[in-house]
């Protein structure tokens, strides 16, 4: 499953994505995120899986444009930091 | 003042589905910001559903939603086996075993509500829409929401029903009786869409000129989101705008894709896959 956090508005596309196949829960990315956008939890769009995943917090969904400001540019830690390739960040 | 916005509340009850001999009884409760919907399923089959307008108090609905769903079956709130709560307030449902996302809900209410050929969910609700990507199983492979501004969502319908004087249940059809298509209204933003619609009433456009041009911006906004994600056939609607074929019939022309007819009332989407769900969850626990 690919799973998309965030929101386009006027000013831009601002989404942080994660494949779930890729993704193994081993929460690098959760640890080098300087904001704590990421946590992780059993993916809640697959109801009866129970295996964590790297998932965007509730309350920073619809903030990442202001949240994600201190890594603009490239490359991003989260993404640079999973083994698996399992994250793009806008 | 009339009440144009006030769109009907339902309830429906299966004559042919008994729930004495059921193994497994199991309800879903979908608290959104706009309208509230409970779904009984006798054994994975539809028993009964309420569709009611959401008050003040998202407590409080779910459980006006789940007695009107209950009402004259016999069947009280202590025989169902499992509850799973979805939606907006679905923290809020009091007698609620678990919730579970909208976006999983309505994907699996949807494959149920259309059957398994759906791949693409359109849920167009009070609040905000949702395009879901789903298998045969009804199981989300991918998704896009936008839920950061209610601006062409069933709440900007209300607004928009009351201002130009129209039932919002005939908005649709009506918003379809022009000649030529007017250009849309040039934000959906229900505030600067009104101020805009005002001046187009008071400049003498007919009402359903007016309707048009709002039905277009809505249509062309969440067209937006669905092309971004990528429309896979089967194509189906869920949610209350789903009823408005002023605003189907033109997402359906942006797209050159038909939406599968609705079976049943398209707002139950989310409390049916949330029933869903709660049959699974609660043979799995050997309730």
């Amino acid at each position: 499953m690919i799973l998309r956090f965030g929101y386009a508005d006027g000013s831009g596309e601002f989404y942080i994505t994660l494949d779930s196949e890729k993704c193994d829960g081993c929460g690098v990315c959760v640890e080098v995120c300087p904001k704590g956008v990421l946590f992780l939890a059993p993916n809640p769009f697959d109801p009866l899986e129970e295996v964590p995943l790297a998932l965007v917090r509730e309350d920073a969904r619809n903030r990442l444009k202001y949240l994600c400001v201190l890594c603009k540019g490239s490359p991003k830690p989260c993404v640079a930091s999973c083994p698996n390739g399992a994250l793009e960040h806008f | 003042m009339a009440e144009f916005w006030k769109w009907r509340e339902s309830r429906w009850v299966s004559q042919e589905v008994h729930w004495k001999d059921a193994r497994v009884i199991s309800a879903g409760v979908d608290v959104g910001s706009v309208s509230t919907q409970a779904v009984i399923l006798i054994d994975g089959l539809l028993y009964s559903y309420s569709n009611i307008r959401t008050g003040s108090s998202s407590p409080e609905s779910a459980t006006k939603a789940m007695n009107l769903a209950l009402e004259g079956t016999g069947l009280s709130l202590e025989k169902i086996h499992y509850t799973v709560g979805t939606g907006y307030g679905r923290v809020n449902v009091p007698f609620a075993q678990r919730t579970i996302t909208e976006i999983a809900c309505h994907a699996k209410g949807a494959n149920f509500m259309y059957g398994p050929t759906v791949r693409t969910v359109l849920d167009m609700g009070g609040q905000d829409c949702k395009v879901i990507r789903c298998d045969e199983n009804g199981k989300v492979l991918s998704f896009l929401m936008n839920d950061k501004c209610a601006a062409g969502t069933g709440r900007g319908l209300e607004v928009f029903a009351d201002l130009v004087g129209v039932n919002i249940e005939e908005m649709g059809e009506l918003s379809l009786r022009v000649e030529e298509e007017p250009p849309p209204v040039s934000s959906t933003c229900v505030v600067f869409a009104k101020s805009e619609a005002s001046s187009l009433l008071r400049r003498g456009w007919p009402k359903e000129r007016v309707l048009a041009a709002y039905c277009a911006a809505m249509a062309k906004r969440v067209v937006v989101l669905l092309e971004r994600l990528g429309v896979e056939e089967d194509f189906a609607i869920t949610g209350g705008i789903a009823k408005n074929a002023g605003i189907v019939r033109r997402i359906e022309n942006h797209l050159g894709v038909k939406a599968l007819e609705p079976k049943m009332d398209t707002q139950i989407a989310g409390a049916l896959g949330a029933a869903l769900f709660a049959a699974s969850l609660a043979q799995r626990e050997g309730k």
